[in-house]
């Protein structure tokens, strides 16, 4: 029979306290560790400090993969119950009036990228561009990638903390990041701002977007929603 | 000559002299392989080895961008990884109902005075003489991925279905769960180098026997029992 010290179970129990150790403090010790893992992360082109646990953006995507647009073919459509359609390229949308916001991005998985810098168009300068009709009630959202939607009311869409973005973390927002536009509905979880934006149809009923027809809550507000009780932005 | 290598022309009842074999590793004419793993054992070790595997797939897609980028679909792979890793513990708890299996454990449990000087000792000045049926890496290997299992299960668990823990509470788990993944892939890579070594280790894994000159030689305190050849 076997015999000696039952060290093994005991390494199995130092290992459960020090797991549970590292939940009641690992977010302080994480944003310690960003303070030097991001300087080296921005010098780094061999991309191996990703493989560092650390905050920051983690990339989302629900399909195989999103095709690239630029400047010089990007386009986004506002249309539905509304005045004066438009067709808007990238240079239409930096020559409208700019709104800066730095604020939190919070996803509903748990993950929060604080002080976020974010430029772009108020959308509800662009719904005043376009006039909405009367009987306007909703927006559906639609990406390139050809599979994502989301939905907001008029009245959610017209709040000041919500812009169409056109740059974020101080520069044009990437391809990964959903660029060249994405929007960023800085009151609600991350599967409200919408990747790779590409149209905006003005309807009379909310349409649930991909992620709300999965479980989701329509109304994604940031500790009010989804069971959640994050610190709202 | 071992009596499964001639059955047929051996007048000695091949039985009998297993039997006068089992009592000790020495002792001439003995049987050429003896038993390592029941099949509960190898049982659980593969279905854990290939849970694991698809954990370490998806979580790779998932956390490292490039590869997030290339593959896309998170629904599909984030439901992957989840059922996975939930499923993880469950062959290991299937294979206690196994009293072999539970003396596999006990013996990994057990650190002996000669496990804590083997492991203070350089690999190549290591005396085997006292080394039992696991060595002491193999047991702290053992242990370290019992409780990296049931930590990842339990911070993996936080951020699926956390909802009442405090923000940063969540952080942690994802921080931990970050954090070990890395340790457990490098563990998990010193393995597949062990192994990639010794053959007759991974016989044991993949049969349930190894030679018996090879249980002599690094388990000599290992109380063994005869076997029939692998059979693969």
């Amino acid at each position: 029979m076997a015999e000696g010290t039952p060290v093994g179970r005991r390494v199995v129990f130092v290992m459960l306290g020090l797991g549970a150790l590292g939940v009641a403090v690992g977010a302080d010790v994480q944003r310690g560790t960003d303070r030097f893992v991001a300087p080296l992360r921005e010098n780094d082109p061999t991309g191996l400090t990703d493989l560092l646990p650390s905050g920051g953006f983690r990339y989302y995507s629900v399909v195989a993969s999103v095709p690239e647009r630029t400047s010089a073919d990007y386009e986004l459509r506002v249309h539905g119950l509304v005045d004066r359609p438009l067709t808007l390229t990238l240079d239409d949308l930096s020559r409208m009036p700019q709104t800066e916001l730095v604020r939190d991005f919070q996803c509903v998985t748990g993950w929060r990228v604080t002080s976020v810098r974010w430029t772009g168009v108020r959308l509800a300068d662009l719904l005043d561009a376009a006039g909405t009709r009367p009987g306007a009630t909703a927006l559906t959202f639609r990406s390139f990638d050809g599979a994502y939607t989301e939905s907001l009311t008029i009245d959610q869409a017209r709040r000041p903390d919500v812009l169409v973005a056109l740059t974020m973390l101080d520069g044009p927002i990437t391809h990964d990041h959903g660029g060249p536009v994405r929007l960023y509905v800085a009151p609600m979880y991350g599967y409200k701002s919408i990747k790779w934006l590409a149209e905006i149809e003005v309807v009379d009923t909310v349409t649930p977007g991909f992620w709300e027809q999965r479980g989701y809550d329509v109304d994604g507000w940031i500790g009010k929603s989804n069971g959640r009780d994050d610190e709202p932005v | 000559m071992s009596p499964s290598e001639d059955p047929a022309g051996n007048p000695e009842d091949p039985a009998e002299a297993t039997a006068a074999d089992s009592d000790g590793p020495a002792g001439d004419g003995a049987a050429a392989f003896v038993r390592r793993f029941g099949p509960a054992t190898r049982w659980a070790h593969w279905s854990t080895a290939a849970l694991t595997a698809v954990c370490l797939a998806t979580a790779a897609v998932l956390y490292l961008g490039p590869l997030a980028t290339l593959v896309g679909r998170r629904q599909l792979v984030s439901a992957v990884h989840l059922y996975a890793g939930l499923a993880l513990p469950a062959p290991m708890l299937a294979a206690a109902l196994s009293a072999a299996y539970r003396r596999d454990l006990a013996e990994l449990d057990r650190f002996t005075p000669a496990d804590w000087k083997w492991l203070r000792t350089r690999p190549r000045r290591r005396h085997t003489d006292a080394v039992g049926k696991f060595n002491a890496g193999q047991k702290l290997y053992a242990a370290f991925v019992a409780g990296a299992v049931l930590v990842m299960l339990g911070t993996g668990v936080i951020m699926e279905f956390g909802g009442a823990f405090a923000v940063t509470h969540r952080t942690g788990a994802t921080f931990v769960h970050d954090l070990l993944a890395l340790s457990l892939f490098a563990g998990i890579c010193g393995h597949l180098w062990m192994a990639s070594r010794d053959p007759a280790a991974r016989l044991g894994m993949r049969t349930g026997v190894v030679p018996r000159p090879w249980a002599l030689r690094e388990h000599p305190a290992w109380h063994t029992e005869p076997d029939a050849p692998p059979t693969e």
